[in-house]
């Protein structure tokens, strides 16, 4: 290793700038400004040597040395920029909502950009594995970039001496030359620069004056915060930080909350859907032109159960209440780490009952009865002997090649055939769709109407358990206070140089000019 | 900071190494959250459901020494429809050679999967995963979809979407009991 002696006596590491000590360029080394004598100092990273930028001999320092610097940093979270970017303009497959598959949705629904878009693997990006890798680039240029620069730059800051060149003093952007300077006027310089909290340090008659050398570890700080976010996100990524589920309960059902391995059932006890009052003087002139009613409010009146003790799935849980609450969108229901957050609404529709009244042709009644989509009751009897039975039954009725068919599992538009048998009548078939019911038999003797429907509402929730937020927050906040750090304090330091009757006086702080 | 060129090697080494393994470690994590929970070659998940043709339980961990499918069907699914004569044909064939199929339906009422029985003429165990429980056990997301599990409990094979015949067949071999 090169070491390079400076006329002060210092040995100072190749590739340094300015002395450690005494801060003389170092001759060699001064290429930056073509050692223009005149001008002033390039002072970053106090002209020591960043090592990144001398050793690169085996295939480790030529690793090192790439992500060393600063420009590969910046080129890296510019390319997760414009991807990060890329992969907003389309739906992510999670969100397409859709039920063809990715590779026909986005050609599809957004023609040759978004079959460019699929193949490239935007639809999938952010848990890409290229897009991972980027980030864990720019994770691995953070920390080599802050070793690199944080080391030699605390080392020069701890070695730095009171006497400096004279090199040094006259070529800061600060600087003054004074004659016959009094002991007196030097030491009330000295007092002033104390009551401005400057640390006064002496060596031989120099002086050197110092405040808010923290304010240097600044961008180090802030290194650290954000790589704490990286490892935040990566403990995300475990089932034990953090799981996300979604379902759909409809009101009056009881069903087992996924990611919660089988642990916990979730009851819909009602949902309220509530609007804003066209009549309440507040909202009236908001609500003029619109033509349908606002929504106010959605609301999931839940309970939340465990399973008692150990089952097999499928088989009836004994179930223990564990909460019970209104989940309100932004107002989750919380237990045992999980929150569950209202976030879909499919509002009144799905039939819960329909109820039918019977009668003979000369107006006998016969009674009613209530047909309910949950239940599998297939046989209802009516007065006077006749009795009504489902013969089939179409949750979501459609008309298919194959003839009738149900769309869905879903009582959304049933349709219902039903056989009426009594004491003094052949079978009589009635069909049941779009809440009527038309006759099947040309000579029939009953007749069977409609008399009420309830419609129930499906509710969509999110279940969701995140214990990754409290280390993205200590991140966030160690990120800000580097910032801060760097920012609000700056570090300054005044030079005074005697020679002989002169004094030589300059001054550096560590802050852009923006006027130069 | 170093006192030779060595130590700082090893030191960047380390550094390098650290960063690097972490990196591949979070890719290998991110790659196993695409695959479902049950995977190939996992044990398949207990689960016990009433039949609905004769009302006996048939619990899959009693099924161990069989080879099992379990097809998890709707009457409101077409291409389900579609194969269930085929799981018929090669069930009549294959039963007594040791393979059971458990027809789990997701359908919400009980009447309706009745209808459809009765009217195939189905001879294989059918049962009804009234709430979703074991459909969200199996994280299916598609119909049909079908699990091929080994005499030993493991899972061979997930078939998302409808089987043709030959198929059916090859994959029953996969899981046949060897005597």
């Amino acid at each position: 290793m090169n070491k390079i002696k400076c006329e002060c006596g210092h040995i100072n590491h190749e590739g340094t700038v300015l002395c450690e000590a005494c801060g003389k360029p170092i001759k060699e080394n001064q290429h930056i400004d073509g050692n223009d004598q005149q001008k002033v100092l390039e002072m970053r990273y106090e002209g020591s040597a960043r090592r990144s930028k001398t050793y690169k001999r085996t295939f480790i320092d030529k690793t090192w040395a790439f992500f060393s610097s600063v420009k590969v940093g910046v080129w890296l979270i510019v390319a997760a920029l414009i991807a990060a970017a890329i992969g907003t303009l389309y739906p992510q497959e999670e969100f397409k909502n859709s039920v063809l598959p990715s590779s026909q949705f986005y050609e599809e629904q957004y023609g040759l950009t978004g079959k460019i878009f699929y193949q490239l693997g935007f639809h999938n990006l952010y848990s890409s594995w290229w897009f991972i890798t980027l980030i864990a680039l720019i994770g691995i240029s953070l920390v080599i970039c802050s070793i690199d620069r944080f080391v030699p730059l605390h080392r020069a800051l701890k070695n730095q001496k009171a006497k400096r060149h004279e090199v040094f003093v006259r070529r800061q952007r600060f600087f003054s030359e004074s004659e016959n300077v009094t002991e007196d006027e030097k030491n009330k310089l000295i007092e002033r620069l104390k009551k401005k909290r400057y640390k006064i340090t002496e060596d031989d008659g120099h002086i050197l004056a110092e405040k808010n050398r923290f304010s240097r570890w600044g961008p180090y700080v802030n290194h650290i915060g954000l790589i704490i976010i990286l490892i935040a996100g990566i403990l995300r990524m475990f089932d034990f930080m953090h799981t996300e589920g979604y379902i759909w309960v409809r009101e009056g059902e009881t069903k087992v909350l996924p990611t919660t391995e089988q642990q916990y059932y979730i009851k819909n006890d009602k949902f309220i859907y509530e609007t804003y009052d066209r009549n309440d003087e507040r909202f009236q002139e908001a609500l003029k032109n619109e033509e349908f009613d606002v929504p106010s409010n959605f609301q999931t009146n839940a309970t939340v159960y465990k399973v008692k003790g150990d089952i097999i799935p499928g088989q009836e849980p004994e179930l223990e209440k564990v909460t019970s609450g209104s989940i309100r969108l932004n107002e989750p229901v919380t237990f045992d780490g999980y929150g569950i957050y209202q976030s879909g609404t499919q509002l009144k529709s799905e039939y819960k009952t329909i109820s039918f009244n019977a009668e003979t042709n000369n107006g006998n009644g016969l009674g009613g009865f209530k047909f309910d989509t949950n239940k599998d009751k297939r046989i209802f009897k009516l007065d006077q002997g006749y009795q009504v039975e489902i013969k089939d039954y179409y949750p979501q009725f459609e008309i298919t090649e194959e003839g009738p068919s149900s769309f869905s599992k879903y009582p959304r538009n049933p349709g219902i055939i039903f056989e009426v048998t009594g004491p003094d009548i052949e079978k009589e078939r009635f069909f049941y769709i779009d809440e009527s019911v038309i006759a099947l038999n040309d000579n029939h003797t009953i007749n069977l109407s409609v008399e009420d429907t309830e419609l129930i509402t499906a509710s969509g929730l999110i279940v969701k358990k995140d214990y990754s937020l409290p280390f993205f927050l200590i991140g966030a906040v160690i990120f800000m206070i580097g910032v801060a750090q760097g920012l609000y304090w700056h570090h300054r330091r005044v030079w005074i140089h005697p020679k002989g009757e002169q004094f030589l006086i300059a001054g550096h702080t560590n802050k852009k000019l923006v006027w130069s | 900071m170093f006192k030779n060129k060595k130590t700082r090697l090893v030191f960047r080494s380390v550094v390098l190494s650290i960063l690097v393994i972490t990196t591949i470690l979070v890719l290998y994590i991110n790659s196993l959250q695409d695959n479902p929970i049950l995977a190939e070659g996992d044990p398949a998940e207990d689960f016990v459901l009433e039949r609905l043709d004769n009302g006996e339980e048939i619990q899959l961990s009693e099924l161990e020494g069989k080879g099992v499918m379990i097809n998890f069907w709707a009457t409101y699914c077409g291409p389900c429809k579609k194969e269930m004569p085929y799981m018929e044909e090669l069930y009549q064939k294959y039963q007594d050679q040791g393979i059971e199929i458990i027809a789990v339906s997701v359908d919400k009422n009980r009447m309706v999967i009745e209808n459809f029985y009765n009217r195939y003429n189905l001879s294989f165990p059918l049962v009804h995963d009234k709430n979703g429980t074991i459909m969200e056990l199996y994280n299916v997301q598609p119909l049909p979809t079908s699990y091929f599990i080994n005499p030993d409990g493991t899972i061979e094979r997930v078939v998302k979407g409808p089987l043709t015949l030959d198929r059916l067949e090859t994959y029953f071999k996969e899981i046949l009991p060897k005597e």
